[in-house]
Protein backbone atom coordinates (compact mmCIF):
# COMPACT_ATOMS: atom_id res chain seq x y z
CA UNK A 1 0.00 0.00 0.00
CA UNK A 2 2.78 2.36 0.89
CA UNK A 3 4.41 1.57 -2.52
CA UNK A 4 1.36 3.54 -3.87
CA UNK A 5 1.83 6.41 -1.85
CA UNK A 6 5.32 6.66 -2.72
CA UNK A 7 4.65 6.53 -6.42
CA UNK A 8 1.42 8.60 -6.23
CA UNK A 9 3.72 11.35 -4.58
CA UNK A 10 6.16 11.05 -7.42
CA UNK A 11 4.01 11.93 -9.70
CA UNK A 12 2.63 14.46 -7.87
CA UNK A 13 6.05 15.82 -7.59
CA UNK A 14 6.11 15.91 -11.40
CA UNK A 15 3.29 18.59 -12.04
CA UNK A 16 5.92 21.54 -11.43
CA UNK A 17 8.12 19.87 -13.32
CA UNK A 18 6.33 19.69 -16.38
CA UNK A 19 5.23 23.52 -15.79
CA UNK A 20 8.92 24.49 -15.47
CA UNK A 21 9.95 22.42 -18.70
CA UNK A 22 6.63 24.40 -20.79
CA UNK A 23 7.72 27.68 -18.48
CA UNK A 24 11.59 27.18 -20.07
CA UNK A 25 10.78 26.07 -23.95
CA UNK A 26 8.41 28.67 -24.05
CA UNK A 27 10.92 31.51 -22.85
CA UNK A 28 13.61 29.83 -25.65
CA UNK A 29 11.64 31.25 -28.42
CA UNK A 30 11.73 34.28 -26.99
CA UNK A 31 15.58 34.74 -25.64
CA UNK A 32 15.69 34.94 -29.86
CA UNK A 33 17.46 38.37 -30.61
CA UNK A 34 15.39 39.96 -32.84
CA UNK A 35 12.10 39.76 -34.23
CA UNK A 36 12.33 35.64 -34.61
CA UNK A 37 9.30 36.28 -37.62
CA UNK A 38 11.64 38.14 -39.12
CA UNK A 39 14.61 35.52 -39.14
CA UNK A 40 12.05 32.66 -39.93
CA UNK A 41 10.84 34.21 -42.92
CA UNK A 42 13.97 36.03 -44.31
CA UNK A 43 14.74 39.87 -45.04
CA UNK A 44 12.88 40.21 -47.78
CA UNK A 45 9.77 39.31 -46.83
CA UNK A 46 7.21 41.89 -46.70
CA UNK A 47 6.17 43.69 -43.69
CA UNK A 48 2.42 42.62 -44.34
CA UNK A 49 3.18 38.98 -44.18
CA UNK A 50 5.51 39.49 -41.70
CA UNK A 51 2.51 40.95 -39.56
CA UNK A 52 0.37 38.58 -40.64
CA UNK A 53 2.48 35.36 -39.27
CA UNK A 54 3.04 37.20 -36.11
CA UNK A 55 -0.96 37.59 -35.50
CA UNK A 56 -1.26 33.85 -36.78
CA UNK A 57 1.06 32.46 -33.96
CA UNK A 58 0.03 34.97 -31.60
CA UNK A 59 3.25 36.89 -31.36
CA UNK A 60 1.78 40.10 -31.31
CA UNK A 61 -0.12 39.17 -27.72
CA UNK A 62 1.55 40.14 -24.45
CA UNK A 63 3.79 37.55 -23.45
CA UNK A 64 1.77 36.15 -20.51
CA UNK A 65 -0.65 36.00 -22.70
CA UNK A 66 0.91 34.01 -25.55
CA UNK A 67 2.47 32.09 -22.82
CA UNK A 68 -0.90 30.77 -21.66
CA UNK A 69 -1.76 30.24 -24.74
CA UNK A 70 1.18 28.00 -25.53
CA UNK A 71 0.28 26.06 -22.52
CA UNK A 72 -3.39 25.75 -24.07
CA UNK A 73 -1.85 24.72 -27.02
CA UNK A 74 0.54 21.77 -25.82
CA UNK A 75 -2.71 20.69 -23.55
CA UNK A 76 -4.37 19.79 -26.75
CA UNK A 77 -1.10 18.20 -28.41
CA UNK A 78 -0.43 20.90 -30.87
CA UNK A 79 3.53 21.61 -30.49
CA UNK A 80 3.15 24.54 -33.47
CA UNK A 81 3.83 24.49 -37.18
CA UNK A 82 6.88 23.93 -39.07
CA UNK A 83 7.80 27.03 -40.78
CA UNK A 84 9.87 24.85 -43.24
CA UNK A 85 7.90 21.99 -43.51
CA UNK A 86 4.65 23.70 -43.70
CA UNK A 87 3.35 20.65 -40.93
CA UNK A 88 2.17 20.61 -37.50
CA UNK A 89 5.25 20.16 -35.50
CA UNK A 90 3.81 16.96 -33.65
CA UNK A 91 3.49 15.09 -37.02
CA UNK A 92 7.02 15.41 -37.79
CA UNK A 93 8.14 14.79 -34.26
CA UNK A 94 5.99 11.15 -34.85
CA UNK A 95 7.38 10.70 -38.55
CA UNK A 96 10.94 10.81 -36.67
CA UNK A 97 10.54 9.56 -33.18
CA UNK A 98 10.44 5.50 -34.45
CA UNK A 99 13.75 5.57 -35.71
CA UNK A 100 15.32 7.57 -32.39
CA UNK A 101 13.66 5.07 -29.95
CA UNK A 102 14.89 2.15 -31.73
CA UNK A 103 18.47 3.82 -31.57
CA UNK A 104 17.82 4.64 -28.05
CA UNK A 105 16.57 1.10 -27.30
CA UNK A 106 19.60 -0.18 -28.98
CA UNK A 107 21.65 1.64 -27.26
CA UNK A 108 20.37 0.46 -23.91
CA UNK A 109 20.38 -3.29 -25.00
CA UNK A 110 24.07 -3.24 -25.81
CA UNK A 111 24.74 -1.53 -22.50
CA UNK A 112 22.78 -3.11 -19.86
CA UNK A 113 25.00 -6.36 -20.60
CA UNK A 114 28.26 -4.72 -21.30
CA UNK A 115 27.87 -2.92 -18.21
CA UNK A 116 26.94 -5.93 -15.91
CA UNK A 117 29.38 -7.88 -17.37
CA UNK A 118 32.22 -5.71 -17.14
CA UNK A 119 32.12 -4.61 -13.92
CA UNK A 120 31.54 -7.94 -12.33
CA UNK A 121 34.35 -8.66 -14.03
CA UNK A 122 36.45 -5.99 -12.76
CA UNK A 123 34.90 -6.36 -9.30
CA UNK A 124 35.83 -9.94 -9.01
CA UNK A 125 39.42 -9.47 -10.08
CA UNK A 126 39.95 -6.62 -8.16
CA UNK A 127 43.87 -5.55 -8.45
CA UNK A 128 44.35 -7.98 -11.02
CA UNK A 129 45.33 -7.65 -14.48
CA UNK A 130 41.87 -7.82 -16.19
CA UNK A 131 40.65 -4.89 -13.46
CA UNK A 132 43.45 -2.62 -14.25
CA UNK A 133 42.62 -2.90 -18.30
CA UNK A 134 38.79 -2.45 -17.71
CA UNK A 135 39.31 0.42 -15.08
CA UNK A 136 41.52 2.18 -17.50
CA UNK A 137 39.70 1.22 -20.61
CA UNK A 138 36.74 3.43 -18.64
CA UNK A 139 38.69 6.43 -18.14
CA UNK A 140 39.48 6.28 -21.88
CA UNK A 141 36.06 5.62 -23.01
CA UNK A 142 35.31 8.75 -20.68
CA UNK A 143 36.76 10.54 -22.73
CA UNK A 144 36.34 10.12 -26.40
CA UNK A 145 34.28 12.30 -28.96
CA UNK A 146 31.17 10.40 -30.00
CA UNK A 147 31.39 11.84 -33.16
CA UNK A 148 34.71 11.19 -33.84
CA UNK A 149 34.22 7.57 -32.82
CA UNK A 150 31.46 7.18 -34.84
CA UNK A 151 33.40 8.65 -37.73
CA UNK A 152 36.39 6.38 -37.29
CA UNK A 153 34.45 3.37 -36.79
CA UNK A 154 32.26 3.92 -40.24
CA UNK A 155 35.36 4.43 -41.72
CA UNK A 156 37.08 1.10 -40.04
CA UNK A 157 34.15 -1.80 -39.92
CA UNK A 158 32.00 0.15 -42.85
CA UNK A 159 34.76 1.27 -45.27
CA UNK A 160 37.15 -1.24 -44.82
CA UNK A 161 36.09 -4.22 -43.80
CA UNK A 162 32.42 -3.40 -45.71
CA UNK A 163 30.71 -5.13 -42.62
CA UNK A 164 28.02 -2.03 -41.76
CA UNK A 165 26.68 0.25 -43.55
CA UNK A 166 27.62 3.81 -42.54
CA UNK A 167 24.45 5.85 -42.96
CA UNK A 168 20.61 5.68 -43.12
CA UNK A 169 18.04 3.90 -41.62
CA UNK A 170 17.17 0.41 -43.28
CA UNK A 171 14.01 -0.97 -44.21
CA UNK A 172 12.61 -3.33 -42.14
CA UNK A 173 13.62 -4.89 -38.53
CA UNK A 174 17.01 -6.42 -39.44
CA UNK A 175 17.90 -3.50 -41.76
CA UNK A 176 17.29 -1.70 -38.75
CA UNK A 177 19.23 -3.56 -36.70
CA UNK A 178 22.39 -3.92 -39.24
CA UNK A 179 22.05 -0.13 -39.90
CA UNK A 180 21.87 1.27 -36.72
CA UNK A 181 24.73 -1.24 -35.17
CA UNK A 182 27.60 1.64 -35.84
CA UNK A 183 25.70 4.15 -34.28
CA UNK A 184 24.49 2.40 -31.05
CA UNK A 185 28.11 1.16 -30.72
CA UNK A 186 29.48 4.36 -30.95
CA UNK A 187 26.93 6.07 -28.27
CA UNK A 188 27.16 2.70 -26.25
CA UNK A 189 30.80 3.34 -25.96
CA UNK A 190 30.30 6.32 -24.51
CA UNK A 191 27.80 5.39 -21.88
CA UNK A 192 29.59 1.65 -20.71
CA UNK A 193 32.41 3.32 -19.10
CA UNK A 194 30.57 5.66 -16.62
CA UNK A 195 28.67 2.81 -15.77
CA UNK A 196 30.90 0.56 -15.30
CA UNK A 197 32.95 2.37 -12.84
CA UNK A 198 29.66 3.02 -11.18
CA UNK A 199 28.91 -0.25 -10.40
CA UNK A 200 32.39 -1.56 -9.87
CA UNK A 201 32.63 0.21 -7.25
CA UNK A 202 29.27 -0.44 -5.32
CA UNK A 203 29.96 -4.28 -5.46
CA UNK A 204 33.52 -3.93 -4.21
CA UNK A 205 31.66 -1.70 -1.32
CA UNK A 206 28.97 -4.28 -0.63
CA UNK A 207 31.59 -7.12 -0.98
CA UNK A 208 32.97 -5.52 2.70
CA UNK A 209 29.54 -5.36 3.93
CA UNK A 210 28.68 -7.17 7.36
CA UNK A 211 25.78 -9.15 5.45
CA UNK A 212 28.43 -10.52 3.25
CA UNK A 213 31.05 -11.75 6.31
CA UNK A 214 27.61 -13.08 8.31
CA UNK A 215 27.08 -14.97 5.08
CA UNK A 216 30.63 -16.62 4.59
CA UNK A 217 30.52 -17.65 8.00
CA UNK A 218 27.04 -19.24 7.29
CA UNK A 219 29.10 -21.61 4.56
CA UNK A 220 26.88 -20.00 2.05
CA UNK A 221 28.85 -20.54 -1.52
CA UNK A 222 30.93 -17.46 -2.70
CA UNK A 223 29.39 -17.94 -6.03
CA UNK A 224 25.73 -17.76 -4.63
CA UNK A 225 26.66 -14.92 -1.91
CA UNK A 226 28.09 -12.97 -4.95
CA UNK A 227 24.85 -13.22 -7.20
CA UNK A 228 22.35 -13.26 -4.78
CA UNK A 229 23.23 -11.01 -2.10
CA UNK A 230 25.95 -8.80 -3.77
CA UNK A 231 25.10 -7.63 -7.15
CA UNK A 232 20.90 -7.17 -6.11
CA UNK A 233 22.41 -4.40 -2.98
CA UNK A 234 25.16 -3.10 -5.72
CA UNK A 235 22.48 -2.81 -8.75
CA UNK A 236 20.79 0.54 -7.07
CA UNK A 237 23.24 3.39 -7.48
CA UNK A 238 23.59 2.09 -10.75
CA UNK A 239 20.26 1.73 -11.67
CA UNK A 240 19.71 5.41 -10.71
CA UNK A 241 22.83 7.14 -12.43
CA UNK A 242 21.36 4.96 -15.56
CA UNK A 243 18.39 7.34 -15.47
CA UNK A 244 20.19 9.95 -15.33
CA UNK A 245 22.84 8.81 -18.30
CA UNK A 246 19.72 8.04 -20.66
CA UNK A 247 19.50 11.61 -21.10
CA UNK A 248 22.82 11.78 -21.63
CA UNK A 249 21.93 8.68 -24.29
CA UNK A 250 19.34 11.24 -26.08
CA UNK A 251 22.22 14.04 -26.80
CA UNK A 252 24.40 11.43 -28.03
CA UNK A 253 22.12 10.67 -30.30
CA UNK A 254 21.51 13.74 -31.57
CA UNK A 255 24.94 14.04 -32.43
CA UNK A 256 25.13 10.17 -33.47
CA UNK A 257 22.16 10.86 -35.73
CA UNK A 258 24.12 13.74 -37.82
CA UNK A 259 27.13 11.12 -38.15
CA UNK A 260 25.22 8.30 -39.54
CA UNK A 261 22.76 10.54 -41.38
CA UNK A 262 19.87 8.94 -39.35
CA UNK A 263 16.80 10.54 -40.09
CA UNK A 264 15.60 11.01 -36.38
CA UNK A 265 14.76 13.13 -33.86
CA UNK A 266 18.00 14.49 -33.47
CA UNK A 267 18.47 15.00 -36.79
CA UNK A 268 15.22 17.19 -37.68
CA UNK A 269 16.38 19.07 -34.21
CA UNK A 270 19.97 19.89 -36.25
CA UNK A 271 18.46 20.85 -39.60
CA UNK A 272 15.87 22.95 -37.75
CA UNK A 273 18.83 24.93 -36.20
CA UNK A 274 20.01 25.98 -39.26
CA UNK A 275 17.08 26.73 -41.04
CA UNK A 276 15.75 28.57 -38.45
CA UNK A 277 12.71 26.44 -37.92
CA UNK A 278 12.41 27.71 -34.35
CA UNK A 279 8.99 26.61 -33.31
CA UNK A 280 10.38 22.63 -34.30
CA UNK A 281 13.85 23.68 -32.05
CA UNK A 282 11.97 24.47 -29.49
CA UNK A 283 9.33 21.50 -29.80
CA UNK A 284 11.62 18.86 -29.86
CA UNK A 285 13.58 20.17 -26.61
CA UNK A 286 10.18 20.55 -25.16
CA UNK A 287 10.07 16.52 -26.22
CA UNK A 288 13.33 15.36 -25.43
CA UNK A 289 12.88 16.70 -21.89
CA UNK A 290 9.62 14.57 -21.28
CA UNK A 291 10.99 11.39 -22.88
CA UNK A 292 13.51 11.83 -19.77
CA UNK A 293 11.43 12.34 -17.24
CA UNK A 294 9.15 9.18 -17.97
CA UNK A 295 12.50 7.63 -18.06
CA UNK A 296 13.74 8.59 -14.70
CA UNK A 297 9.79 8.24 -13.64
CA UNK A 298 9.95 4.42 -15.00
CA UNK A 299 13.51 4.17 -13.37
CA UNK A 300 12.60 5.02 -10.14
CA UNK A 301 9.35 3.07 -9.66
CA UNK A 302 11.44 0.25 -10.92
CA UNK A 303 13.60 1.28 -7.93
CA UNK A 304 10.73 1.06 -5.40
CA UNK A 305 10.02 -2.26 -6.85
CA UNK A 306 13.50 -3.99 -6.11
CA UNK A 307 14.41 -2.16 -3.11
CA UNK A 308 10.99 -1.26 -1.15
CA UNK A 309 13.16 0.82 1.23
CA UNK A 310 13.55 3.20 -1.21
CA UNK A 311 12.33 6.61 -0.16
CA UNK A 312 11.05 9.08 -3.66
CA UNK B 1 52.16 17.21 3.44
CA UNK B 2 54.83 15.26 0.62
CA UNK B 3 54.61 14.85 -3.27
CA UNK B 4 55.08 10.99 -2.45
CA UNK B 5 51.54 10.85 -0.90
CA UNK B 6 50.02 12.10 -3.93
CA UNK B 7 48.52 9.22 -6.40
CA UNK B 8 50.35 8.69 -9.24
CA UNK B 9 46.92 9.49 -11.84
CA UNK B 10 47.39 12.65 -10.36
CA UNK B 11 50.74 12.93 -11.62
CA UNK B 12 50.34 11.42 -14.77
CA UNK B 13 47.21 13.65 -15.80
CA UNK B 14 49.20 17.11 -14.57
CA UNK B 15 51.63 15.95 -17.01
CA UNK B 16 49.70 15.26 -19.62
CA UNK B 17 47.48 18.57 -19.34
CA UNK B 18 51.04 20.56 -18.77
CA UNK B 19 52.33 18.52 -22.23
CA UNK B 20 49.28 20.19 -23.79
CA UNK B 21 49.29 24.02 -22.41
CA UNK B 22 53.33 23.79 -23.04
CA UNK B 23 52.52 22.75 -26.52
CA UNK B 24 49.59 24.85 -27.98
CA UNK B 25 50.74 27.66 -26.27
CA UNK B 26 54.92 27.36 -27.20
CA UNK B 27 54.48 24.98 -29.55
CA UNK B 28 53.49 27.47 -32.30
CA UNK B 29 56.59 29.58 -31.69
CA UNK B 30 58.67 27.23 -32.59
CA UNK B 31 56.79 25.94 -35.75
CA UNK B 32 55.96 29.22 -36.98
CA UNK B 33 53.23 28.37 -39.62
CA UNK B 34 49.92 29.78 -40.14
CA UNK B 35 47.00 27.10 -39.49
CA UNK B 36 45.38 28.59 -42.34
CA UNK B 37 47.93 28.79 -45.02
CA UNK B 38 46.78 26.89 -48.03
CA UNK B 39 49.38 25.07 -49.56
CA UNK B 40 47.34 23.53 -53.04
CA UNK B 41 50.64 21.81 -54.09
CA UNK B 42 50.36 19.47 -51.22
CA UNK B 43 46.59 18.39 -50.42
CA UNK B 44 45.47 15.72 -48.92
CA UNK B 45 48.50 14.03 -48.34
CA UNK B 46 49.56 11.74 -46.00
CA UNK B 47 51.94 11.88 -42.93
CA UNK B 48 55.28 12.57 -43.90
CA UNK B 49 58.46 14.23 -43.29
CA UNK B 50 57.49 18.01 -44.28
CA UNK B 51 53.81 17.16 -42.79
CA UNK B 52 54.06 14.58 -40.22
CA UNK B 53 50.58 14.34 -39.62
CA UNK B 54 49.31 15.17 -43.57
CA UNK B 55 47.51 17.28 -44.66
CA UNK B 56 44.12 18.68 -45.39
CA UNK B 57 41.85 18.77 -48.50
CA UNK B 58 43.01 23.05 -48.61
CA UNK B 59 46.75 21.65 -48.42
CA UNK B 60 46.76 22.79 -44.86
CA UNK B 61 48.97 21.49 -42.37
CA UNK B 62 47.34 18.61 -39.93
CA UNK B 63 49.95 18.91 -36.95
CA UNK B 64 50.18 22.86 -37.37
CA UNK B 65 46.31 23.12 -37.05
CA UNK B 66 46.13 20.88 -34.31
CA UNK B 67 48.29 22.64 -32.37
CA UNK B 68 46.22 25.85 -32.74
CA UNK B 69 43.44 24.29 -31.84
CA UNK B 70 44.91 23.26 -28.43
CA UNK B 71 44.41 27.06 -27.27
CA UNK B 72 40.81 26.76 -28.25
CA UNK B 73 40.04 23.44 -26.74
CA UNK B 74 41.79 24.40 -23.49
CA UNK B 75 40.35 27.20 -23.18
CA UNK B 76 37.08 26.10 -23.56
CA UNK B 77 37.55 23.71 -21.02
CA UNK B 78 38.59 27.04 -18.47
CA UNK B 79 36.13 29.16 -19.92
CA UNK B 80 33.15 26.65 -20.18
CA UNK B 81 33.82 25.23 -16.60
CA UNK B 82 34.83 28.30 -14.76
CA UNK B 83 31.55 30.54 -14.43
CA UNK B 84 29.04 27.61 -13.81
CA UNK B 85 31.40 27.12 -11.07
CA UNK B 86 31.55 30.30 -9.56
CA UNK B 87 27.56 30.69 -9.71
CA UNK B 88 26.50 27.29 -8.61
CA UNK B 89 28.81 27.59 -5.86
CA UNK B 90 27.38 30.68 -4.73
CA UNK B 91 23.73 29.85 -5.52
CA UNK B 92 24.50 26.09 -3.85
CA UNK B 93 26.24 28.05 -0.43
CA UNK B 94 23.62 30.58 -0.27
CA UNK B 95 20.84 27.91 -0.47
CA UNK B 96 22.26 25.13 1.97
CA UNK B 97 23.24 27.49 4.40
CA UNK B 98 20.26 29.68 4.57
CA UNK B 99 17.92 27.66 3.15
CA UNK B 100 14.16 29.49 2.70
CA UNK B 101 13.57 30.81 -0.45
CA UNK B 102 16.53 30.56 -2.15
CA UNK B 103 16.94 26.90 -1.50
CA UNK B 104 13.30 26.41 -2.34
CA UNK B 105 13.93 28.22 -5.91
CA UNK B 106 17.47 26.49 -6.23
CA UNK B 107 15.68 23.00 -6.15
CA UNK B 108 12.66 23.68 -7.88
CA UNK B 109 15.13 24.98 -10.96
CA UNK B 110 17.50 22.15 -10.26
CA UNK B 111 14.22 19.84 -11.15
CA UNK B 112 13.69 21.48 -14.05
CA UNK B 113 16.90 22.05 -15.76
CA UNK B 114 17.62 17.97 -14.92
CA UNK B 115 14.89 17.29 -17.23
CA UNK B 116 16.35 18.21 -20.12
CA UNK B 117 18.97 16.21 -21.84
CA UNK B 118 22.30 18.75 -21.14
CA UNK B 119 23.50 18.67 -24.38
CA UNK B 120 20.19 18.94 -26.17
CA UNK B 121 19.17 22.20 -23.76
CA UNK B 122 22.53 23.75 -24.44
CA UNK B 123 21.79 23.10 -28.54
CA UNK B 124 18.56 24.35 -28.11
CA UNK B 125 19.41 27.94 -26.18
CA UNK B 126 22.84 27.87 -28.91
CA UNK B 127 20.34 27.78 -31.28
CA UNK B 128 18.74 30.79 -30.41
CA UNK B 129 21.51 32.93 -29.60
CA UNK B 130 22.91 32.02 -32.42
CA UNK B 131 26.68 30.03 -33.23
CA UNK B 132 29.60 30.78 -31.72
CA UNK B 133 31.83 30.21 -28.49
CA UNK B 134 30.88 32.84 -26.68
CA UNK B 135 27.25 32.08 -27.46
CA UNK B 136 28.10 28.41 -26.25
CA UNK B 137 30.14 29.93 -23.05
CA UNK B 138 26.57 31.37 -22.41
CA UNK B 139 24.60 28.37 -22.95
CA UNK B 140 27.18 26.00 -20.79
CA UNK B 141 26.81 28.55 -17.39
CA UNK B 142 23.19 28.87 -17.94
CA UNK B 143 22.79 25.07 -17.76
CA UNK B 144 25.51 24.23 -16.07
CA UNK B 145 25.59 26.06 -12.66
CA UNK B 146 22.69 23.69 -11.45
CA UNK B 147 24.93 20.85 -10.99
CA UNK B 148 27.47 22.94 -9.02
CA UNK B 149 24.63 24.40 -6.50
CA UNK B 150 23.03 20.93 -6.32
CA UNK B 151 26.49 19.43 -4.95
CA UNK B 152 27.70 22.69 -2.93
CA UNK B 153 24.03 22.81 -1.68
CA UNK B 154 24.27 18.86 -0.25
CA UNK B 155 27.85 19.17 1.08
CA UNK B 156 27.18 22.64 3.08
CA UNK B 157 24.20 20.79 4.24
CA UNK B 158 26.29 18.20 6.67
CA UNK B 159 29.38 20.98 7.51
CA UNK B 160 26.89 23.84 8.82
CA UNK B 161 26.16 21.48 11.16
CA UNK B 162 29.53 20.94 12.55
CA UNK B 163 31.28 22.34 16.06
CA UNK B 164 33.29 25.01 14.36
CA UNK B 165 30.76 26.64 12.59
CA UNK B 166 28.64 26.30 15.90
CA UNK B 167 31.40 28.04 17.70
CA UNK B 168 31.83 31.42 15.38
CA UNK B 169 28.02 31.20 15.50
CA UNK B 170 28.79 31.88 19.36
CA UNK B 171 31.54 34.04 18.60
CA UNK B 172 29.32 36.19 17.40
CA UNK B 173 30.63 36.30 13.22
CA UNK B 174 28.43 37.41 10.97
CA UNK B 175 26.65 34.48 8.92
CA UNK B 176 28.27 35.68 5.97
CA UNK B 177 31.55 35.60 6.87
CA UNK B 178 30.94 32.16 8.70
CA UNK B 179 28.86 31.22 5.27
CA UNK B 180 32.49 31.94 3.04
CA UNK B 181 35.08 31.64 5.33
CA UNK B 182 34.20 28.24 7.38
CA UNK B 183 32.05 26.58 5.19
CA UNK B 184 32.89 27.20 1.81
CA UNK B 185 36.48 26.06 2.38
CA UNK B 186 35.39 22.91 3.67
CA UNK B 187 32.78 22.05 1.16
CA UNK B 188 35.08 22.96 -2.23
CA UNK B 189 37.15 19.68 -2.40
CA UNK B 190 34.18 17.85 -4.30
CA UNK B 191 33.17 20.38 -6.55
CA UNK B 192 37.10 20.89 -7.76
CA UNK B 193 36.91 16.85 -8.63
CA UNK B 194 33.74 17.18 -10.23
CA UNK B 195 34.85 20.60 -12.05
CA UNK B 196 37.95 18.28 -13.60
CA UNK B 197 34.94 15.50 -15.23
CA UNK B 198 32.82 18.54 -16.02
CA UNK B 199 35.48 20.07 -17.79
CA UNK B 200 36.11 16.88 -20.33
CA UNK B 201 32.76 16.96 -20.86
CA UNK B 202 32.46 20.73 -21.63
CA UNK B 203 35.28 19.84 -23.96
CA UNK B 204 33.67 16.94 -25.72
CA UNK B 205 30.33 19.62 -26.00
CA UNK B 206 32.39 22.42 -27.23
CA UNK B 207 33.87 20.02 -30.06
CA UNK B 208 30.78 18.61 -30.64
CA UNK B 209 29.23 21.61 -31.56
CA UNK B 210 32.03 22.63 -33.80
CA UNK B 211 31.59 19.01 -35.66
CA UNK B 212 28.32 20.56 -35.99
CA UNK B 213 28.47 23.75 -37.59
CA UNK B 214 27.46 25.38 -34.11
CA UNK B 215 30.54 26.11 -32.33
CA UNK B 216 33.46 27.90 -33.26
CA UNK B 217 33.26 28.47 -36.84
CA UNK B 218 35.73 27.38 -39.63
CA UNK B 219 38.53 28.65 -40.72
CA UNK B 220 39.26 28.56 -37.15
CA UNK B 221 41.22 25.50 -36.06
CA UNK B 222 39.38 23.62 -33.55
CA UNK B 223 39.47 20.29 -32.93
CA UNK B 224 35.70 19.53 -33.64
CA UNK B 225 35.62 21.54 -37.01
CA UNK B 226 38.61 19.65 -37.99
CA UNK B 227 37.00 16.53 -37.14
CA UNK B 228 34.19 18.10 -39.53
CA UNK B 229 36.32 19.06 -42.33
CA UNK B 230 37.73 15.92 -42.43
CA UNK B 231 34.80 13.99 -42.28
CA UNK B 232 33.95 13.81 -46.47
CA UNK B 233 37.06 13.04 -47.29
CA UNK B 234 37.83 10.15 -44.56
CA UNK B 235 37.59 7.08 -46.64
CA UNK B 236 40.99 8.29 -48.57
CA UNK B 237 42.35 10.80 -45.86
CA UNK B 238 41.93 8.94 -42.41
CA UNK B 239 44.39 11.42 -40.80
CA UNK B 240 42.33 14.50 -41.46
CA UNK B 241 39.67 13.27 -38.52
CA UNK B 242 42.29 10.66 -36.95
CA UNK B 243 44.43 13.57 -35.09
CA UNK B 244 41.95 16.06 -33.65
CA UNK B 245 40.12 13.25 -32.53
CA UNK B 246 42.95 11.94 -30.68
CA UNK B 247 43.97 15.20 -29.64
CA UNK B 248 40.50 15.45 -27.68
CA UNK B 249 41.43 12.46 -26.14
CA UNK B 250 44.29 13.32 -24.21
CA UNK B 251 43.75 16.58 -23.37
CA UNK B 252 40.14 14.60 -22.02
CA UNK B 253 42.23 11.94 -20.44
CA UNK B 254 44.63 14.74 -18.46
CA UNK B 255 41.19 16.46 -16.95
CA UNK B 256 40.06 12.89 -15.80
CA UNK B 257 43.41 11.58 -14.46
CA UNK B 258 43.66 15.07 -12.97
CA UNK B 259 39.86 14.69 -11.21
CA UNK B 260 40.36 10.80 -10.48
CA UNK B 261 43.72 11.38 -9.09
CA UNK B 262 42.08 14.63 -6.52
CA UNK B 263 39.18 12.14 -5.56
CA UNK B 264 41.47 9.40 -4.61
CA UNK B 265 43.86 11.56 -2.78
CA UNK B 266 41.09 13.73 -0.85
CA UNK B 267 38.99 10.19 0.21
CA UNK B 268 42.51 8.90 1.78
CA UNK B 269 42.90 12.12 3.66
CA UNK B 270 38.99 12.13 4.68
Amino acid sequence: MQRYQVILQRLLHLLPVLLGISIVSFLLVQLIPGDPVRLMLGARAPDEVVAAVRARYGLDQPILQQYLTYLENLFQGDLGQSIVYRKPVGELIMERLPRTLFLAIYVVCITIPSTIFLAITAARHQGRKIDHIITTSAVFGITIPVFWLGIMMARLFGVEFGWFPVSGYGNNFFGHLHHLFLPALSTAIWMVPVLVRNLRSAILEQMEADYVVAGRSKGLPEQYLFYYHILKNSIMPTLNLFGVMVAVLFGGTVIVEKVYAVPGLGDLMISSIFGRDYFVVQAITLFYAVVTITVTLAVDIISTIIDPRVKL
Amino acid sequence: MSLRNLPTTLFVGAGIFILWLVTAFCGPLLMGTDPNALNFEALLQRPNINHLFGTDHLGRDILTRVVYAGRIDIWMGFAGVLPALIIGTLFGLMAGYFGGVVEAVLMRVTDVTQAFPFFVLVLAIVAVLGPGLTNFFIAIAAVGWVSYARLIRAEVLVVKNAEYVLAAKILGYHPLFIAFRHVLPNVLAPIIVYAMTDAVLVILFGAGLGFLGLGVQPPTAEWGVMIANGQPYVTGAWWICLFPGLATVTLGLGFSLIGDGLAKHLRIKN
